[in-house]
């Protein structure tokens, strides 16, 4: 016997190039990433940040260094203690931050917007598994437990501050004036955004130009801000019609944080239902708490509280609105 | 009877779907080319939805073309013929492109063959009378049909002498002729309505006839003006329409075609019958005219052989049997890049591993994808968008689905009526976190599917 006997022989190589195989479909649209619906939602922010930045100046450019920096950070750091590479690529940690900025007022201390932030990233997303498992929207998480956590800083009279250099950082909020001493604000200032108020809530056209991108983009799904604004909408009406009181209808949308609330805050994919019906029964669900807190409440502003509450809801939302499938449902 | 009925219909469209890329510029508009014949034919033995045939020749026994080597017994199964004369080899057990191991018989080629432009005369050529109702009644045309082992065309080769059956219990008043090809890359079946649509026009005729259809409609995707043109000149009196449907995937599924063409749903679990509806290929009805006015099985296709892997697309009229690799080769072989082989298109077709593989009756193309097709970023978490839910033609929520199947959670799986996802595969192509959604929906299925019997 010889060697060349022992010898393995090597399997025939396979003329051309090699082919894999793998179960269908064999195409994915490239152009829809998780990424990219981040960046679309960034993209969409800038009319509101840009309103911001006029507006409040440095005060905005502090809170979104804050926000942004200790939201990435947190992100790194959880999704590393969870044995993870940190997912910062994927943009959703920017846009819990510069969401969360947006809905603090200018003059929230720094270490509230920090806390707010950790709070966020932490409690609010990474403690339920990371992005696409939280319940609650995290930027709405951090900015509850720093609102309740610093009620005077953060709280309505908190927004006030007489010593500032910007104007309207020395008034109070419209929803505030009203509620306390019945002042109308004007709608052209609603507007435009010349009022006091959160850093990004104040411009109701920088809202409608962004939102009317998301959902354009279909980024946002767009039965959830329609139906809130519909249900707050017909509460308004209700409200202005039994008591008129010179805060209209408009007053109602154009103020407060409905407009930012019902685009960028409910629109949430994670914390909200899957199925068109549902979307439609959430949004109408947040508007209408946001008015009961408004007319009913000693809180001036609910958008916060009633998005979490309806978080809430969504698992069971999306249980009760199964849609009918093509052809009726099987018989069991 | 009236041949022009009622014009209700549905708007040429469905709720939902996707608009991927048609990317048919490979091979759209290339006349279709006769392959040589080859040496050796495999025939697997079950080419159809339903039971497989049995074998009627021997190892080593002469055939002629044409000749039944396969009868079908099962109400739901088909004949098998042989497309080339030859000696039959012993059986073997091969392996489809979908993965299921089959019994086999293979046919060696020996002799002179029909091949060429003579061929094509054969099969689609010469003169196809439109107006032949007098000459066969209904039960005679579904024997042809049953005698000829036609399946569906389209892809699921489902035995067509089950659909064209003029007993059915349930009344027809509306043939639905399928010629959408929805699938992204495919053109046979563009290509076969452009050339030879006397053949489907007098099949569809017949086949109408057969079941006794006041309405006869071919349902054609507008992004195919030619194939319109074509079978609108051929259809002339027979009061045949075509219908322009929207170009959306997937128009094609017999179910969105219907509520396209009739605005009727299919309840599920049901079929066409159900609703009235009987529905084909368009390359079925070819078959059909053949099998009924020149007594001639199906032993012939048209494929498409495209994509960026391939040196040469073409439109290929192609003998059942013949590997994938020798069709690839007719096609001047694989470029350097290419990456994978697929049976059918690209949405719902299976990844061939063997290029031995033989094309059956089911065979619509052989897709030839590059690497740059399938870059596809690795999967992340579902963040929940809902993509999946507006693009589902059948209205349900794949991402639950998919979570169900993950979990083994049948409950679930159930409360979402998985069984009625028919697996088009537009929730994973639509997935922006590159979730394989259809994938898990399928392995739930056989999931669920195994459990029922329980």
């Amino acid at each position: 016997m010889t060697d060349d006997t022992l010898q393995i022989q090597p399997a025939p190589q396979p003329s051309g190039p090699v082919t894999d195989v793998a179960p269908s479909p064999h195409l994915a649209d490239s152009g829809q990433t998780t990424r990219a619906m981040m960046v679309d939602v960034l993209v969409a922010l800038i009319p509101v940040v840009c309103s911001a930045l006029y507006f409040f100046r440095w005060h905005a450019v502090r809170q979104m260094a804050i926000c942004l920096a200790v939201c990435l950070a947190a992100e790194a750091v959880f999704s590393a203690m969870r044995g993870r590479r940190p997912p910062l690529a994927d943009g959703s940690a920017a846009v819990t931050g510069i969401i969360l900025a947006l809905s603090l007022p200018a003059t929230a201390p720094w270490y509230a917007a920090a806390i707010g932030s950790l709070v966020a990233i932490g409690i609010g997303k990474s403690i339920f598994g990371g992005l696409g498992m939280n319940l609650f929207n995290p930027a709405m998480v951090g900015r509850a437990f720093v609102m309740i956590s610093f009620a005077g800083a953060l709280g309505a009279a908190g927004y006030q501050d007489p010593q500032s250099q910007i104007d309207i950082m020395t008034r109070a909020t419209p929803l505030t004036a009203f509620q306390q001493s019945g002042v109308v604000a004007s709608l052209a200032d609603l507007f435009r955004g010349s009022t006091n108020g959160s850093l990004g809530e104040t411009s109701a056209l920088a809202c409608l130009i962004g939102g009317l991108y998301l959902c354009l983009r279909r980024t946002a799904a767009w039965r959830i801000p329609a139906s809130m604004l519909a249900a707050a909408t017909v509460i308004a009406l209700l409200d202005t019609g039994l008591s008129p009181h010179g805060w209209t209808v408009l007053h109602h949308l154009f103020g407060g944080a409905l407009l930012f609330g019902a685009f960028f805050i409910a629109t949430d994919p994670v914390s909200s239902p899957l199925t068109h019906r549902g979307q439609m029964i959430f949004g109408a669900g947040i508007g209408a708490w946001v008015m009961l807190i408004r007319i009913f409440s000693g809180y001036p502003e609910g958008v916060m509280f009633a998005v979490l509450l309806m978080n809430g809801f969504t698992p069971l939302i999306n249980r009760w609105t199964i849609p009918t499938p093509f052809g009726g449902r099987l018989n069991r | 009877m009236s041949w022009f009925g009622s014009r209700s219909g549905g708007r040429g469209t469905f709720a939902r779907g996707i608009h991927p890329p048609a990317n048919k510029q490979f091979s759209s508009g290339l006349p279709i080319e006769v392959v040589d014949s080859p040496e050796r034919v495999v025939l697997p033995l079950q080419q159809n939805v339903g039971g497989p045939c049995t074998p009627v020749v021997k190892a080593r026994q002469k055939v002629a073309r044409d000749e039944l080597i396969g009868k079908g017994e099962a109400f739901v199964s088909s004949a098998l013929h042989a497309p080339v004369a030859g000696t039959a080899e012993r059986a073997t057990m091969i392996t489809l492109a979908n993965g299921r191991h089959m019994q086999a018989i293979a046919i060696h080629a020996e002799g002179p063959q029909v091949e060429g432009q003579d061929l094509w005369d054969d099969i689609f050529g010469g003169h196809w009378p439109k107006d032949c109702v007098g000459i066969y009644d209904p039960q005679q045309i579904h024997e042809a049909i049953l005698d000829a082992g036609i399946v569906g065309l389209g892809g699921a080769a489902f035995p067509t002498h089950v659909k064209i059956n003029p007993n059915t219990r349930k009344p027809i008043h509306t043939l639905v002729v399928n010629g959408c090809e929805c699938e992204p890359y495919l053109t046979a079946d563009d290509q076969l309505m452009r050339q030879a649509p006397d053949a489907i026009i007098a099949g569809a005729f017949l086949a109408g006839y057969a079941v006794g259809a006041e309405r006869i409609v071919i349902g054609v995707e507008d992004n195919k003006p030619e194939a319109i043109a074509s079978l609108r000149a051929a259809s002339g009196r027979t009061g045949i329409e075509v219908a322009v449907l929207k170009t959306k995937y997937p128009q094609g599924s017999e179910k969105h075609l219907i509520k396209a063409v009739v605005d009727r749903e299919v309840p599920l679990g049901g079929l066409p019958a159900d609703v009235g509806v009987a529905i084909g290929n368009v390359g079925t009805m070819a078959a059909v005219a053949r099998a009924v006015v020149r007594s001639r099985p199906l032993t012939h296709r048209v494929v498409c052989v495209t994509g960026a892997g391939v040196v040469r697309p073409k439109n290929l009229l192609v003998p059942m049997g013949i590997s994938v690799g020798e069709l690839i080769d007719w096609c001047g072989g694989l470029t350097a890049d290419a990456a994978r082989i697929v049976s059918g298109g690209p949405m719902m077709g299976f990844a061939v591993a063997d290029r031995a593989t033989p094309v059956t009756k089911g065979t619509s193309g052989i897709t030839v994808l590059v690497k740059s097709d399938l870059e596809i970023e690795a999967s992340g978490p579902c963040v929940r968008c809902g993509r999946c839910v507006d693009v589902c033609p059948m209205g349900l929520v794949p991402t639950k689905l998919a979570q169900a199947a993950r979990t083994g959670n049948l409950s679930l799986a159930r409360r979402h009526n998985i069984l009625a996802c028919f697996e088009c595969g537009a929730c994973a192509y639509s997935c922006p976190a590159k979730i394989p959604l259809v994938q898990w929906i399928r392995a739930g299925k056989a999931l669920a599917a195994r459990h029922q019997g329980r």
